[in-house]
């Protein structure tokens, strides 16, 4: 763009004649003249707006009203629609069971759509209507003009293009209405005259591109897959300064994040004050006896096969005699010389001779490589479970004479 | 036509064209700036600096920073909010209103008066959004289609309150933008900068001051001061709907609307003389923002004040004629209760002080002036600590009251607000044409300068 081309035509063209005079009222007057002397490609320039200009050059009034209203028309349907389908339509809000719809709440936003894009109409359709921005103009290339015509200057231009254009009979028009000076407007035909400076068309385009980046940037990353967390540009609160339960803090001088309770405190029906039901002790030694709250009954019994089904038969087996499918396991799989110790027969008479207290204690706190059952069974089906295990050790030392008369022949 | 009475006219004419041109745009085309405007800048950017350094540390540690708590959740930032959109009203007010009633007086003030306006316009934004407590959010405030499948509930004020300040900063720009157009285009043909020249001629768009785009101008200019005026009307009116739509005792009633609005042309206009009355001193302007303007200025000063005051009695005489006691409760609480000093104060500032203004020995002494408009705005902002906290610290439940204490950050933020406010306006001072060069000639004398008398 530096330098022409040799096709690049460089001519000299006429644009027209430029006439100086001394006053708003002086421009009037020729505006009257240039207008009856029939010519239609003129116009006239000067630092405001001249009143009673637009008749003498016979300006039709703008359609831009026409426009504005238009486009506030627009603005108010627009509005209405826009809450309606939001507040009504897509996502009914009920504000204290008031109709969804009511035009009164609608009036201020309404309103201000109604005003804003009639606003927008004015100011762009008047620069719609005036053809601007056009950086380039064959009369800033006049001394003259620019010197005065933004500043104490009032000028006449006609165009070559105008029909009527004669170079010496428009000279005497203008005159004739009084002008000061008349100059011959010129100007390069080449588009390099009226390119913009290289200067602003890089900055324009860098800006763009700039502007472009984040888009990109945000296109790339959602179409692309990362095994990193989000990126938080805002944390908001995802990530506080807080403790975290079993983890280590420095806040407290033992290391723990978790608070222990108060040495005594107890929590809300965790008492468990009864020695003999909780704890299997009654005076100090192991009970005897079944605590008052567990029925020596068949439901029980029941409940404690039940229990003892699920989590002592896996080892113990379900007649209790330690063959459970681990302890098969562990000897199929040569465990026992490295260490297993296999579960105990419940049936052995060391342990029917162990009071109830001592069952029950060892249900739920387990003994030796036997693990406590204490956190996964309450109390009573803790109960239930003794009071199987006395069923099952009866059981492993029964004869056929226990057997109920009427039910021998049925295992014979 | 050639006569030498009307040569001599018309070159008396071109001489006071020239001379408005020379003494605007050599403010901007100086080498230098006034002496006083290099101190006065650099304090601004100072205090602009300490809204920077306190908005970091809000938007770091919390809005738990302020003295904002349960029942006083508004506290400063919205009395902030409400002092500075009231300020951005006299800006178009000047531009729009006092152009449709034909008061050629304005054209000396309006373009200083609509930068003004942005400004103040910019610094309320800023207080509701940083409110929110999480600006980065602030877009919730939009009809934006969003992933939480949500609109904004139009049946609130506040979301009104979004769409009358949006639209009013956008209109103002416009119209600001609109005015600055041919003069920008006076700047792009006197300077002698190849760099200026670019900038001014892309701002000027290419105006050649053509009577037929004269003519559509013209016509644009007065359909936005239509637009504007009933928006500048509407946007205090939707402002105080924040609080009228509420059922608190004195927020719930209905003078609101022209109360605030008579209140925000006041402290609008005593805002300008406070700007201009200084700045006219400083960059010789006297010949063109004239004593009479200011004397103009103060008496609006004057009126807007005085309906104030009536408004204050009003409220009053209502709270005691509807015979509703939480009503009667608040307004004694105000003048006798424990915020009883915010509430004399602003009588003092708002009522009694615009009442010198009757004096014309005061509204032509240039330091009285200013600093009488001064207390105005110290009075107007009172005027909306009052409505605020006096009423949310004595809400219905007895149990939530309390006395509201601001702290160290809801000043910095406000102080700092005003170092924005300076920083913007004096960079415009500097840099763009303080006065509507095109508006001052159109609507001077010298304008029919020839014009035969039919």
């Amino acid at each position: 763009m530096s330098h022409d081309k040799p096709n690049d035509q460089v001519e000299d063209k006429l644009y027209g004649l430029l006439a100086e005079y001394e006053s708003p009222g002086a421009l009037i007057e020729a505006a009257n003249e240039v207008r009856k002397a029939g010519y239609t490609k003129f116009d006239c320039h000067s630092p405001f707006p001249v009143h009673g200009i637009d008749p003498a050059m016979g300006i039709k009034p703008t359609i831009l009203p026409v426009i504005v209203w238009a486009a506030g028309i627009a603005g108010l349907g627009l509005a209405i629609l826009m809450q309606t389908w939001m507040n009504n339509w897509t996502y009914p809000w009920n504000i204290g069971g008031k109709p969804l719809f009511s035009l009164p709440m609608q009036i201020p936003i309404a309103f201000e759509v109604t005003v804003l894009l009639a606003a927008f109409a004015t100011f762009f359709g008047m620069w719609g209507l005036n053809k601007l921005p056009q950086l380039w103009h064959p009369l800033f290339g006049n001394d003259r003009f620019v010197e005065k015509a933004m500043c104490h200057g009032f000028f006449v231009a006609i165009e070559a293009e105008d029909p009527k254009f004669d170079d010496e009979a428009t000279k005497a028009t203008l005159q004739e209405a009084g002008a000061t000076a008349i100059e011959e407007v010129r100007y390069k035909t080449s588009k390099k005259h009226r390119a913009l400076p290289n200067g602003v068309i890089a900055f324009m385009v860098m800006s763009v591109c700039l502007a472009l980046v984040p888009f990109a940037y945000i296109a790339k990353k959602r179409a692309s897959k990362s095994d990193k967390p989000h990126i938080h540009v805002v944390p908001n609160m995802d990530f506080q300064a807080k403790a975290k339960p079993q983890a280590a803090s420095n806040m407290f001088p033992d290391g723990r994040a978790s608070r222990v309770p108060v040495e005594g405190s107890v929590a809300r029906g965790e008492l468990k004050a009864d020695d003999h039901f909780y704890r299997g002790i009654t005076g100090g030694e192991w009970a005897t006896e079944f605590p008052k709250e567990i029925a020596l009954s068949a439901e029980t019994m029941e409940r404690g096969q039940n229990r003892f089904d699920i989590y002592c038969a896996p080892c113990h087996g379900l007649n209790g005699a330690g063959a459970g499918m681990i302890n098969q396991r562990a000897e199929a799989v040569g465990a026992t010389a490295t260490g297993w110790v296999a579960p105990s027969n419940i049936g052995q008479e060391s342990f029917a001779k162990q009071p109830h207290g001592q069952l029950f204690n060892t249900v739920g706190h387990g003994i030796r490589s036997m693990p406590g059952y204490g956190s996964q069974i309450r109390e009573a089906d803790r109960w239930a479970i003794v009071f199987y295990l006395r069923a099952l050790q009866r059981s492993a030392h029964s004869t056929i004479d226990d057997v109920p008369a009427g039910d021998k022949p049925a295992i014979r | 036509m050639s006569s030498a009475e009307t040569s001599t006219e018309a070159l008396e004419a071109r001489e006071y064209f020239k001379g408005i041109s020379d003494s605007v745009c050599g403010i901007v085309e100086a080498e230098r700036a006034p002496r006083i405007w290099y101190p006065a800048f650099a304090a601004a950017l100072c205090v602009a600096g300490v809204l920077v350094v306190s908005l970091y540390i809000l938007l770091t540690v919390g809005t738990g920073i302020w003295g904002n708590n349960n029942s006083e959740a508004w506290a400063w930032p919205i009395v902030n909010f409400v002092f500075w959109v009231g300020i951005g009203h006299a800006g178009t007010l000047i531009s729009a209103v006092l152009f449709l009633m034909r008061q050629k007086w304005r054209t000396s003030i309006n373009r200083a008066a609509e930068a003004m306006t942005i400004f103040a316009v910019i610094c309320a934004g800023l207080f509701p959004v940083i409110h929110t407590g999480r600006p980065w959010l602030a877009y919730w405030l939009l009809p934006i289609p969003n992933d939480m499948a949500i609109w904004p509930q139009f049946r609130s004020p506040l979301a009104w309150d979004v769409f009358a300040v949006s639209t009013y900063m956008t209109v103002s720009i416009l119209f600001w933008f609109m005015g600055l157009v041919p003069d920008f285009a006076t700047l792009r043909d006197r300077t002698k900068s190849n760099v200026k020249h670019t900038i001014y001629g892309i701002l000027a768009l290419g105006w050649r001051g053509s009577a037929r785009q004269w003519h559509r101008y013209e016509r644009a200019y007065l359909i936005m001061a239509a637009l504007a005026t009933p928006l500048v009307f509407s946007v205090h009116s939707v402002v105080s709907f924040d609080f009228a739509v509420g059922q608190l005792p004195g927020w719930h009633t209905t003078i609101f609307p022209p109360y605030f609005v008579a209140g925000a042309i006041f402290s609008g206009f005593a805002m300008v003389l406070t700007l201009l009355v200084p700045a006219r001193a400083i960059f010789n302007m006297k010949h063109i923002i004239t004593d009479q303007h200011v004397e103009n200025m103060c008496k609006v000063i004057l009126a807007t004040g005085s309906m104030v005051g009536f408004a204050y009695g009003t409220e009053f005489f209502i709270a005691w004629y509807s015979g509703n006691a939480y009503e009667g409760f608040t307004f004694l609480n105000r003048a006798f209760g424990p915020f009883a000093w915010a509430y004399w104060t602003m009588i003092t500032c708002n009522v009694l002080v615009p009442q010198f203004f009757w004096f014309k020995k005061i509204r032509t002494s240039p330091f009285i002036i200013v600093g009488l408009c001064i207390l105005v705005n110290v009075g107007m902002w009172f005027e909306r600590f009052v409505i605020i906290v006096t009423s949310l610290t004595r809400s219905f439940m007895p149990g939530s009251w309390h006395y509201f204490s601001p702290t160290m950050f809801d000043a910095s933020i406000f102080i700092g607000s005003f170092g924005l406010f300076f920083t913007l306006f004096l960079l415009f001072l500097r840099f763009m044409p303080m006065i509507a060069m095109f508006e001052v000639k159109g609507a001077s004398p010298h304008a029919h300068a020839g014009v035969k008398h039919h």
